[in-house]
């Protein structure tokens, strides 16, 4: 026998499996399935909800298998009739204090718990107990919480506390009184959520939402004053096929517009163009401040969650952050003026509408700091996930829909915009024009490595002009934290550094598609195929640097003059500011 | 912030800050958490705010995390208490001799529920263990002093009797 392997019996049939590990672990790789709630592959073992037990021989009560250790000759029953019996009764109690209003509720289909109790046979109610009544809080500009929906799993809690170190989430009161609420029970609001959505993410029900606009968003579509010009991030492209039943990883691109068009845009125009014209503004102040001297690290801005993450817990990087706006800001601008200028339309007259992989970016739109002439860049900002209710519920077929071309002069991208959606890609693709605009040559080798995949964080360095040039990529806000306190400490580490607020970057946004039934929120496979779509793109395109772009040229020539031109700051840059409650991240969670 | 305007708040921010210091010193800070909570509601009565957020900052654990635990444990107090404290004897014998009753009529007197503080300031309502009183059960305790062998209607009297004594003090 195989010293590294013990032999465990599940449903009386021998299996091989390595020690060190839960039953549930060791079940999965044996090709049972046992049903769970509370757990999460990526977040600690709260073993609360009860739902995974199983009968392990010479327990005196079953067992929570995500928590239970396997041992050598383990015997384990997944499925025996008293077992199921159990299983069933535990979750009929979970389900007897949750509303029964799954047919009205926005994750009808798409619900964790509707599926479980499917799944286990659940098909009456027989418990008839007290339900808890609270508050909706609509407070926030992103994400709504429903407690009643709860059913204290406490993932939201453990993904914003240990993937995030964002803390504002916890389970207050005990017993039936537990709702899990931000501190002093503030509003969402006026916490220190920073919009990121991962809790909408991970919860099993509606307990968490986005906020929604998509009537206001169908209302607006029928305004024949309106000229309704609409951007999508590159992320939305590469996840909403999911939505649809396409398996993760197909770049829905011409499929998208397609589907505007239908939906009454006269105008669709691509945020990937203004991820271009970030580039510009971004390697361009990068240049300069390395040049003058200035504040370094620069500090990537365009991750709206990572925005209000440090002006509540990082207010001393202030002076690091690049002042270039989001990618979907400098996109709103542009068609506000820019474009507004070229059709001859009264910017006031543009209904600008953005579709988003980021619950933050609802919040990042409605920011006073970025509005130019009074107005705002963006007017409203829906999901991936709302954009795709609005696609089925116009009764649009996505599935079979001819593509089609994004509208000029502000829809033409580089394949270095395109993979800004993926973390280290906004660095990469500041790499390709920094490199060329300080050193006049070509980057030859344009794929850089060092910053692509999923580890936590990434470092690489270029040489420009005979100066090494450092840069360090971190993606979730915990990552981002421990980064950042190697910043702190060493402030001349790093000349540049990336920051995306989730896990994957924008591919793995708080506004994306709810996982099908076989798979799970932050599951990796899922977030590598959409990483893969944008970096196969970028690989199909013959432009991929952002400086030859023709329409970015064009741009410079007929309107914003260079990059970081007066015209560019007035439109394109922004500065931030502190912001209270001031968030605390705890040493024990920083390295 | 936590006040500062008199000598008495800057004696008791002082103490708490220098009892955070002291658990500080020690191997595992974070766990003196809950007593440092104590100390703060010993010295302020119930748990203000700004005292949380400035235990958050010092302690390096944040808000919410306090939060959790401050709303836990029914000990902790999150509004300054009235100027009476009702306590209600949930205990064995006072509860098989019509305890509920008791705490029902009290909160309907006084429209509050328990943790509840009345608009005016003057009762807070709250439940407890055996208070070792049984032989008169069932019993309250208003701050110190012991009411048994309560009714309905005699603890209707009893809050009513406060109420008066404390409309003769104001005039
Ligand atoms: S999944 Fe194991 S206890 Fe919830
Ligand atoms: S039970 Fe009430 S005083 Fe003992």
């Amino acid at each position: 026998m195989n010293e590294e392997y013990i032999t465990i019996y599940i449903n009386d049939k021998k299996y091989k499996v390595k020690p060190d590990q839960t039953i549930m672990q060791a079940a999965d790789a044996c090709g049972y399935h046992i049903p769970r709630l509370c757990y999460h592959p990526k977040l600690s073992i709260e073993g609360a909800c009860r739902v995974c037990i199983v009968e392990v021989e010479g327990q005196r009560n079953y067992v929570a298998s995500c928590a239970f250790p396997v041992s050598d000759q383990m015997r384990i029953q997944t499925n025996t009739p008293q077992l199921r019996r159990a299983r069933r009764d535990i979750i009929e109690l979970i389900i007897d204090n949750h509303p029964e209003d799954c047919h009205t509720c926005e994750r009808d289909g798409n619900c964790e718990l509707q599926r479980l109790a499917s799944s286990v046979g659940i098909r009456a109610r027989h418990f008839d107990g007290p339900r808890k009544q609270y508050e909706i809080d609509l407070s926030s500009t992103s994400v709504i919480r429903d407690p009643d929906k709860c059913i204290l799993c406490g993932r939201c809690v453990r993904m914003c506390s240990q993937i995030q170190q964002v803390h504002n989430l916890t389970q207050a009161h005990r017993g039936f009184g537990t709702v899990v609420m931000p501190a002093y029970n503030m509003p969402m609001s006026e916490s220190v959520c920073t919009k990121c959505g991962q809790c909408i993410n991970v919860c099993p029900t509606a307990s968490f939402l986005e906020k929604n606009y998509t009537q206001e968003l169908f209302q607006k579509l029928n305004d024949p004053d309106l000229v309704k010009v609409v951007q999508f991030a590159p992320s939305v492209r590469a996840a909403i096929g999911e939505a649809f039943g396409i398996g993760a990883g197909r770049n829905m691109e011409g499929e998208l517009v397609a589907a505007l068009k239908k939906l009454g845009f006269d105008y669709v125009f691509d945020t990937q163009f203004s991820a271009d014209l970030t580039i510009m503004e971004e390697a361009s102040e990068f240049l300069e401040r390395v040049h003058n001297n200035d504040k370094l690290p620069m500090i990537t801005s365009c991750s709206s969650a990572w925005m209000k993450c440090m002006e509540q817990f990082y207010p001393d990087l202030i002076e690091n952050i690049s002042t270039c706006k989001s990618p979907m800001s400098m996109q709103g601008a542009m068609a506000k003026s820019y474009f507004a200028g070229k059709i001859d339309v009264e910017p006031k007259k543009i209904l600008s509408v953005a579709v988003m992989c980021c619950t933050a970016k609802k919040y990042e739109a409605a920011r006073p700091e970025l509005e130019f002439n009074g107005m705002r860049g963006v007017d409203i900002v829906v999901t991936t996930r709302e954009i795709a209710w609005m696609i089925k519920s116009a009764g649009i077929d996505f599935v079979n829909i001819q593509a089609e071309g994004f509208d000029n002069p502000i829809g033409l991208s580089s394949g270095a915009g395109t993979i800004f959606g993926v973390t280290g890609g906004v660095m990469e693709a500041a790499i390709r024009t920094a490199y060329e605009l300080s050193t006049g040559q070509t980057l030859v080798d344009i794929e850089v490595e060092g910053v692509r995949g999923l580890k936590g964080i990434k470092e690489g360095s270029i040489t420009m002009e005979g100066q090494e040039i450092r840069v360090a990529v971190a993606h979730g806000l915990g990552n981002a934290n421990k980064l950042l306190d190697i910043v702190r400490k060493e402030p001349d580490r790093y000349h540049f550094v990336e920051i995306m607020g989730c896990p994957g970057g924008c591919i793995g946004g708080g506004g994306q598609p709810y996982p099908g039934v076989n798979s799970i929120p932050m599951d990796e496979n899922m977030l590598a195929a959409r990483a893969e779509a944008l970096y196969s793109s970028d690989r199909k395109k013959t432009i991929r640097r952002s400086h030859e772009n023709p329409s970015i040229q064009q741009i410079y020539k007929d309107f914003l003059g260079r990059p970081l031109s007066k015209k560019s700051h007035e439109l394109l840059h922004t500065h931030y500011k502190k912001k209270l409650p001031k968030g605390i991240v705890p040493e024990a969670a920083k390295i | 912030m936590p006040k500062t305007d008199t000598k008495q708040d800057q004696a008791k921010l002082s103490e708490l800050k220098e009892f955070i210091a002291k658990c500080k010193e020690k191997p595992n800070p974070q766990s003196y958490l809950i007593a440092v909570l104590h100390k703060a509601q010993e010295l302020y009565e119930y748990l203000p705010r700004d005292i949380m957020d400035m235990v958050a900052e010092q302690m390096n654990v944040p808000t919410a995390h306090i939060w959790g635990v401050a709303t836990f444990y029914h000990y902790f107090n999150l509004t300054p208490p009235g100027k009476y404290t009702i306590q209600v004897c949930l205990g064995t014998a006072c509860y098989v001799k019509g305890a509920g009753q008791i705490m029902e009529a009290i909160q309907d007197e006084l429209s509050i529920e328990t943790g509840g503080v009345t608009d005016d300031g003057l009762f807070s309502l709250q439940g407890a263990r055996c208070l070792g009183a049984c032989g008169l059960a069932p019993i309250i305790m208003v701050n110190d002093k012991i009411h048994g062998d309560l009714t309905p209607e005699k603890v209707r009297k009893v809050l009513k009797d406060y109420r008066k004594a404390e409309k003769s003090k104001a005039s």
